[in-house]
């Protein structure tokens, strides 16, 4: 079978391109479609469980099959046009924001080669789509002519440019560890045991575990997670920018915030936990990556079910009052033992 | 600056030991009911709508139409009806009705009648499309309980 595929990509290296597009195509499409409808059914079990309740149950064994009859009762739903909205607008924003939430996954390794496509910034491709989300519930929200909708973005847009600072400030600190935008790379430094993983890097930076603690947080503020769900205030908003959209309108934009969260969670677990290395330095493979992938969003719904939400102020200082400072701390000190050793 | 760091920390601290109480919450079972599967014991004292008490001397009720009950029921709900038959000295009850879209449960009916006729039942699973289906005739409740 091998070498009959080694020999078509001789003959024929454009038909393998294309039939390698599909397949890559295919497995992220499954791959983030299997993602959002499962971990909304985690994440029920798991509030479920916190608040005593068993959770959803009835659709198939332990409600295994709620993600699909909540998937079907989306799709037969009529696709309703408010009046006055801004039609094309309002069509486009929930497929920008799956779209971006889609290309991320292009760049992301799984394992060893196991990547769509591979690019040298790789890292910096990631935070360029991630950050067109924003895009689409803005535009969502501005073409769904709702005010809740309108408050609900401009407050997206301030938290995500407030979290987008420590987040990049603690990844520029991290690149100079590093010294390449290549995730590829960056988790084959980190080969061997849990002691090479960057977040135990003391030797880099002694503040790494801080970082790593910014970093989560500003994954937590820009994917829109309890604590910093204002956007999605239901008390407040209604539902934020998708106050307006139904049918699979409202079902694409449920489905990129938790794609997002796996491109979140994803990418802390490369840059911070050692991608698909063992933490014992023994058998390395995209089941490590998996694990540490879904230990993290566990970690993100545990936080949802546990905390309030904060008051804007509070977010707001969060952000540039303590993370900043500490961000630009920990890339001074970083810089400076870069600089000495 | 000392307090700004110490803010931080015991900020961070407390978010710690909120995660811990809902991290043991999760390994606590289970306190809810799994209605319907499952059904709550219902407590004695529980009021449903008024309904007759089930009398085995005479395999009916206990009524004796003095109309106690309707005049004491400050809403009016109850309204019944009773007719001599032929040789007997007493009326018997020919209709019953009770409202009980404006029953207010408060309970003088079943405190009032001389014979304890009355009672709560325990019913609590009621729905219906009509106002209709609130009229409940209590003789024909009787009859068809088993
Ligand atoms: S419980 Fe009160 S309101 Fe209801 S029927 Fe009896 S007396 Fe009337
Ligand atoms: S008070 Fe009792 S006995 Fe008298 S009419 Fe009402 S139910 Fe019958």
């Amino acid at each position: 079978m091998l070498s009959y595929l080694n020999y078509l990509n001789d003959t024929m290296p454009c038909l393998m391109a294309i039939l390698r597009l599909i397949v890559c195509i295919v497995c992220i499409l499954a791959f983030v479609g299997l993602n959002a409808a499962y971990l909304v059914w985690l994440e029920r079990k798991l509030a479920g469980r916190i608040q005593r309740r068993i959770g959803p149950k009835e659709v198939g064994p332990f409600g295994l099959l709620q993600p699909l009859a909540d998937g079907i009762k989306l799709m037969t739903k009529q696709l309703f046009l408010p009046d006055g909205i801004d039609r094309i607008l309002y069509l486009l924003a929930p497929m920008l924001v799956m779209t971006t939430a889609f290309m991320c996954f292009v760049t992301i390794p799984f394992g060893e080669g196991l990547v769509a496509r591979e690019l040298d910034l790789g890292l910096l491709a990631i935070f360029a789509f991630a950050s067109i989300n924003v895009l689409g519930l803005l535009l969502g929200a501005w073409a769904s002519r709702n005010k809740y909708s309108m408050i609900s973005s401009a407050r997206v847009v301030s938290q995500n440019v407030a979290y987008e600072i420590p987040m990049l400030l603690v990844v520029a600190s991290l690149l100079m560890v590093t010294g390449t935008l290549n995730l590829h790379d960056i988790v084959a430094e980190q080969a061997g045991g849990f002691w090479n993983w960057n977040v135990l890097r003391l030797n880099a930076s002694p503040l790494m575990p801080v970082a790593f603690l910014i970093f989560f947080v500003c994954t937590l503020a820009e994917t829109n997670r309890t604590p910093f769900d204002l956007a999605e205030a239901e008390s407040e908003l209604v539902a934020g920018s998708f106050t307006e959209y139904g049918s699979m309108g409202f079902g694409l934009f449920f489905m990129g915030e938790y794609a997002n969260m796996v491109v979140g969670s994803t990418l802390i677990s490369i840059l911070f936990l050692g991608g698909w290395n063992c933490p014992f330095g023994i058998f390395p493979g995209p089941h490590w990556l998996f694990l540490k992938l879904y230990a993290l969003i566990s970690t993100v719904m545990w936080i949802r079910w546990t905390f309030p939400r904060t008051t804007f102020y509070g977010l707001l200082n969060l952000s540039w009052k303590v993370l900043i400072p500490i961000a630009l701390v920990n890339l001074l000190i970083t810089g400076a033992l870069v600089k000495v050793f | 600056m000392a307090a700004y760091i110490k803010s931080i920390l015991v900020g961070t601290w407390s978010l710690i030991a909120g995660l811990a109480i809902t991290l043991r919450f999760v390994f606590k079972p289970v306190v809810t009911c799994q209605y319907p599967h499952a059904v709550p014991k219902i407590p004695d004292r529980y009021r449903g709508h008024i309904d007759f008490v089930y009398d085995p001397a005479t395999c009916s009720h206990k009524c004796i139409v003095c109309g106690m009950c309707q005049k004491t029921c400050p809403s009016g709900c109850i309204s019944l009806e009773g007719e001599k038959l032929e040789g007997a000295k007493k009326k018997t009850l020919s209709v019953y009705q009770l409202n009980f879209t404006t029953c207010s449960l408060c309970g003088l009916c079943v405190e009032a009648c001389p014979t304890g006729a009355l009672t709560f039942s325990k019913e609590y699973n009621l729905a219906g499309f009509d106002e209709k289906e609130y009229h409940f005739d209590l003789i024909k409740r009787l009859q068809e309980r088993p």
